[in-house]
């Protein structure tokens, strides 16, 4: 009995020694997100008002304002989402649908993946050739959305592919056998069902979006911008542009804004993030297997 | 070997291929207007695969192969002719699966789907029509006061009641039920059972189960299979009572299985 007792013993000590470490490392990486967001607060937060908000940026640091950026990001998500959530929901229904499995669709799947891990920068650049100069949208809130359009593609369709795939093929079958047809059983079944997933995936490709800085830098977006978009070919500045602007300056009260800009941007990615998370387990709750 | 009855449907030298096997050989037989046509055998033996070639559900994926011909009286379609299109042939043989596959959506839109995708809009008759398949289903009496739940708030045996009932709101010329029991408990597959009983008055069926006692409770003609050929095809009373083949005689006492 007494060698059986040593080594549960020992297996034991073991267990918690692996419960204490692992707790300890979550708490480390928890702490240092805490202190990083506190300390975005501490400093940002005494300086969002509503003249802040809806002040354009200026030469003195406490009479600028952020309006030009919001309204830049707002615009420029918009077009992003016009673009990339219809092709990439289309996209992704053909290739699980409709696609032949051959090699050609194999190599198309394989790039597409590929595409999700391009750096940014590059799509920045290519944007810079194909919408800036050759289609001649000029530095433009066009140009922009379309890059980052382009840029989170890859995760729409990859999203939409995974929650498509997600559902039963019984399913499927069930639809087919009372005679619908293939595009009867996707509009009627496979979206509907998907929903939730979908619009998940569609969440978090904007939040990667919305806090993209090079691509649009190097399209040339503005950093000092005195004035709203009349129309999408008008040039425009975002939200982190304009916080990397104000970071770059020496004065401390520049410094500032940034950080509140920082706070209104992080508000704005965990709203998206809340909306995800309340999409998707409504529709959770509504759909059982 | 068959008594002359009349002949809803009549497989003849029909084979059967996924990519290189061969996995039904050369089977004929005829199915008989308003009865129960049993298939049984073995796992594996192909009486599964055989049911699907009815409503070709084999032509979803990619790679299959059909030879020979099921002959769909009166009209005397070949069901596995190129020209045949698969989706007129799932409006007129409805199909119910081994486990209960409902739509997660509500009782009413689960029967009244097939009739919404041939064009029946007319609210009044739609009800109407899914009022009469789910007491065709033996369910109406259960859900009549929720029929806008959702069909998983039904239990198992409910929910394969509501795939019969969404299976029979077309009016199909032929029923084929894949081992409709086997994810339900005794009495719900009693109540099945006491069902397809009913059906065969209005619809021809055909049925796989893997469940001897369930074919010769339920059917009037029963085809034996093993490794995806036809051994033995007779009367259910005939089969069960007095085998003519040997492999089908060991089969049904229990020998092999």
């Amino acid at each position: 009995m007494t060698p059986l007792k040593n080594i549960i013993r020992k297996n034991k000590f073991l267990d918690f020694l692996f419960i204490v470490l692992s707790s300890f490392f979550l708490l480390f990486s928890l702490l240092m997100l805490t202190l990083l967001i506190l300390d975005l607060a501490v400093t940002g937060l005494p300086r969002i008002s509503w003249a802040f908000l809806f002040s354009f940026p200026s030469r003195f640091a406490d009479k600028a304002g952020i309006l030009s950026a919001w309204v830049g990001t707002t615009c420029v998500m918009g077009v992003t989402a016009l673009t990339a959530i219809p092709l990439g929901i289309a996209s992704g229904i053909y290739l699980e649908e409709y696609a032949q499995k051959n090699w050609m669709m194999h190599l198309i799947e394989i790039n597409i993946s590929n595409l999700a891990s391009v750096p940014s920068i590059v799509f920045g650049l290519m944007a810079l050739g194909i919408f800036v100069y050759t289609l001649g949208l000029g530095h433009s809130i066009l140009s922009a959305g379309l890059t980052l359009g382009l840029l989170i593609l890859p995760i729409v369709i990859c999203t939409t592919r995974e929650a498509i795939r997600a559902v039963p093929g019984y399913i499927r079958e069930a639809s087919y056998a009372v005679g619908a047809t293939q595009w009867q059983t996707i509009r009627d079944h496979i979206l509907p069902y998907s929903t939730g997933g979908i619009l998940t995936g569609i969440m978090i490709a904007l939040c990667r979006a919305i806090g993209e800085t090079a691509p649009l830098i190097t399209i040339g977006a503005l950093t000092f911008i005195a004035f709203l978009p009349h129309s999408l070919l008008d040039p425009f500045t975002v939200m982190p542009i304009q916080m990397f602007n104000w970071t770059s300056r020496p004065q401390e009260a520049f410094h500032v804004n940034a950080a509140a800009t920082g706070i209104i941007l992080l508000g704005m990615t965990l709203s998206m993030n809340a909306v995800a998370i309340y999409v998707r387990t409504s529709f959770r709750k509504k759909i059982q297997w | 070997m068959v008594a002359m009855e009349n002949h809803k449907a009549e497989i003849k030298n029909l084979s059967f291929c996924y990519g290189q096997t061969r996995v039904l050989k050369n089977i004929s037989f005829s199915i008989a207007e308003h009865r129960v046509t049993a298939l049984i055998g073995p796992s594996g033996c192909g009486k599964t695969t055989l049911l699907r070639c009815f409503n070709r559900m084999h032509d979803l994926y990619p790679g299959n192969r059909y030879e020979g011909e099921i002959i769909l009286y009166p009209d005397a379609f070949n069901l596995l002719s190129k020209r045949m299109d698969p989706i007129e042939i799932r409006m007129r043989i409805s199909m119910v699966f081994q486990k209960a596959n409902p739509f997660p959506k509500s009782i009413f839109e689960n029967v009244a789907y097939g009739l919404k995708i041939r064009g029946v809009c007319d609210k009044h008759h739609l009800s109407q029509k899914v009022e009469e398949a789910l007491k065709n289903a033996a369910l109406w009496e259960e859900v009549k006061d929720r029929l806008s739940c959702l069909a998983s708030s039904l239990s198992g045996g409910q929910q394969q009641r509501l795939c019969i009932a969404r299976a029979l709101a077309t009016d199909p010329e032929l029923v084929l039920f894949d081992e409709p029991t086997s994810a339900l408990d005794p009495t719900a597959t009693q109540r099945i059972e006491e069902l397809i009983q009913e059906l065969k008055k209005k619809y021809t069926i055909v049925i796989v189960t893997h469940n001897m006692q369930q074919a010769a409770r339920v059917s009037d003609y029963t085809g034996f299979f093993y490794l995806g050929e036809l051994i033995e095809f007779d009367r259910t009373d005939i089969l069960f009572t007095n085998p003519k083949v040997k492999k089908t005689e060991e089969y049904i006492t229990g020998r092999f299985g």
